[in-house]
């Protein structure tokens, strides 16, 4: 089912939380919500599901405006991040609940709800379970029953809210893999918010990444990493270091050096140059660099980070060297970033 | 290691926890329950042990006695009843809504706690005497609420009401709203999420809050005394049986009663403990 929200806000006691928001969620895709807290992701994601009513705008669900729908008529599959089982209900119970309490009419018989519980247990691989309350379960159990439970009645759309944010790094990432697997095999349109970029751009065929009530970039994972249309988004996915610079006719300059690198669609003034602290190169001599003294410098896993201070107001950035560069040793480094975004100073 | 000690030595009691002070607080609750319970309790079945089986089952069977304890736990579990349904929907409308007056309808539902029960019993028999209040409305009915037993189920709702509001209040403020939304975007209308998911959820403390309050009125003596009527055989008692028996200096008769009412008490609330064991054990509640 194709999602489509259209110029929604949201006020909470006249505060925004969300600002014209519109975004267009193709059938069958796996969209991440990513942004800090505070951004308006979760409440996006309550807005789809009718858990909150938008202050303006609509949200479609196909061709058919859902604003006015309830939660109830919406048919949507909720996760929470605190899994909200019904705990005196064993595992099979909780996962029957929506096809139970349905009207008589389209209930389906109690044989067909155990089996269609039963059915969803395999899927999420819980089969033999279903005896159990949750709070026999372990924290990852629990989350695979509510997203059984957010199956069973065959949701319009799947939202999931930090779903794996109550769990620890390893189930996480297992967890991940295996939402993946069910969201191929299912085909569900399905909408899930984290704060963990890793997860989110891991999983995701399309990031939405969200900042202060508004969306500011939507792409794949290769756009949002490889062209980060914002300062924004640009420090807030990856590492990246930034220096203020001079732009002056297409040239950047550092105080009264060039640097050797241009941005040639950027007016004239103060900006604000981003690049990642892997995607340099080390120079030798210094005709149009960047050159600063070693501040600091520590291992990380396969490479070696040096911070570098920069320049007479000491700008701190950070590079990245292979293991065994020489340049570690020495007090001075010399670098120009390979790729690099600039983005004019009241931008940033 | 300590499996190795621990089986070596035998049954013992399991250590809690390394911080000290098992030893202490425990030898201090033994005494306490022996000098405040257990010690006035067997006095209780001794002197009632004096009159010899015969004489016991004699008093046990005895027509009076029987009819006291039927009205005494009948209209207990009567307002027992009355007091879950009504307690729960009075804590829903705490914990739920926002209104004004809300706190002082939270202080008044303590005022029986605080209360002396001859003084609610004396206005309870005043409201709903014949001539009274609400007596009055309910005369040209054909309803006689003081001087029945319906009288003695009266105050002991009065009495028993804040058990139930107390022990459910704080479980329901606790309610997950994201159990509630699951449900609703499972499909489930607010009745259903009501009765299927918030009220079996609260079943516990519900059950608490009944065995309190069924516990609090089948030993409750000041206000039914005022408005019961006491007439033998029909609203009469067994507290005030007890209290009878006592003024014509029969203690072994008095004691007699007191050791039955003793037993039926103490097993019923065993049963619900073990119910509420059960239920913890299963769903996992207060892990």
């Amino acid at each position: 089912m194709d999602v489509s929200i259209r110029h929604v806000r949201k006020e909470f006691n006249h505060f925004p939380a969300l600002h014209d928001v519109s975004l267009d969620i193709r059938s069958g895709e796996l969209i991440a919500l990513l942004g800090p807290s505070g951004s308006g992701k979760t409440t996006l994601l309550r807005l789809i599901a009718g858990l909150e009513r938008p202050s303006e705008g609509s949200i479609f669900f196909g061709n058919e405006d859902a604003s006015h729908r309830t939660v109830q008529e919406r048919n949507v599959g909720f996760v929470f991040q605190h899994y909200a089982l019904f705990r005196h209900m064993t595992v099979a119970d909780n996962i029957g609940f929506g096809l139970k309490v349905r009207p008589g009419a389209t209930r389906p018989e109690k044989a067909e709800i155990r089996r269609r519980a039963s059915e969803l247990l395999d899927l999420v691989q819980l089969s033999g379970l279903e005896k159990r309350y949750p709070a026999q379960l372990s924290g990852g159990q629990r989350q695979r029953v509510a997203l059984a439970r957010a199956l069973a009645i065959e949701p319009k759309v799947l939202l999931l809210d930090e779903p794996f944010g109550a769990l620890d790094a390893q189930v996480r990432r297992e967890l991940r893999r295996w939402l993946r697997e069910i969201h191929d095999t299912t085909g569900h349109t399905t909408v899930f918010v984290t704060h963990d970029q890793e997860e989110a751009l891991e999983l995701a065929d399309r990031v939405v990444v969200m900042s202060q009530g508004r969306i500011e970039q939507v792409g794949t994972a290769d756009d949002v990493y490889d062209m980060p249309n914002s300062p924004f988004v640009y420090g807030f996915i990856g590492e990246s270091s930034s220096l203020p610079v001079k732009v002056d006719n297409g040239e950047l300059w550092l105080a009264d050096r060039t640097i050797g690198i241009s941005a040639q669609d950027v007016p004239n003034g103060n900006a604000t140059l981003y690049f990642r602290p892997q995607e340099i190169e080390l120079l030798d001599g210094c005709g149009g660099c960047i050159a600063g003294t070693v501040a600091g410098s520590r291992r990380v896993a396969g490479t070696r980070r040096v911070e570098l201070e920069i320049g007479g107001d000491r700008q701190r950035v950070e590079v990245e060297l292979p293991i065994g560069h020489p340049a570690a040793q020495q007090s001075r480094v010399a670098f120009r970033p390979r790729r690099y975004k600039v983005f004019p100073a009241q931008a940033a | 290691m300590t499996t190795t000690a621990t089986a070596s030595r035998g049954w013992q009691f399991r250590r809690p926890s390394v911080i000290p002070g098992f030893g202490l607080t425990f030898g201090f609750t033994i005494v306490y329950l022996t000098l405040i319970i257990l010690i006035p309790l067997s006095g209780v079945a001794w002197r009632s042990a004096e009159l010899g089986w015969a004489d016991f089952w004699a008093i046990a069977t005895d027509e009076r006695t029987l009819k006291a304890l039927e009205i005494s736990f009948g209209a207990s579990l009567i307002a027992a009843i009355v007091n879950v349904i009504f307690g729960v929907l009075v804590a829903w409308v705490l914990v739920r809504y926002r209104f004004p007056g809300r706190r002082i309808i939270d202080a008044a539902v303590d005022l029986p706690f605080a209360l002396p029960t001859a003084v609610a019993g004396i206005a309870l028999a005043a409201i709903y005497a014949p001539n009274g209040w609400v007596g009055q409305l309910l005369a040209p009915l054909g309803i006689k609420v003081a001087f029945t037993p319906l009288g003695i189920v009266i105050a002991l709702i009065f009495i028993g009401l804040p058990f139930v509001v107390r022990t459910v209040q704080p479980v329901m403020e606790e309610i997950d709203r994201e159990v509630e939304e699951a449900a609703a975007t499972l499909g489930a209308n607010r009745f259903q999420t009501i009765t299927r998911v918030i009220l079996p959820g609260l079943a516990p403390a519900v059950l608490t809050g009944f065995a309190l309050a069924f516990a609090r009125a089948v030993g409750e003596y000041g206000s039914v005394i005022f408005i019961a009527g006491n007439i033998p055989y029909v609203s009469e008692i067994a507290p005030l049986l007890i209290v009878i028996r006592l003024e014509e200096f029969n203690y072994a008769g008095a004691t007699a009663v007191a050791a039955i009412m003793l037993v039926i008490s103490f097993a019923m609330l065993f049963v619900i403990n073990l119910i509420q064991a059960w239920s913890r054990r299963r769903y996992g509640y207060g892990a």
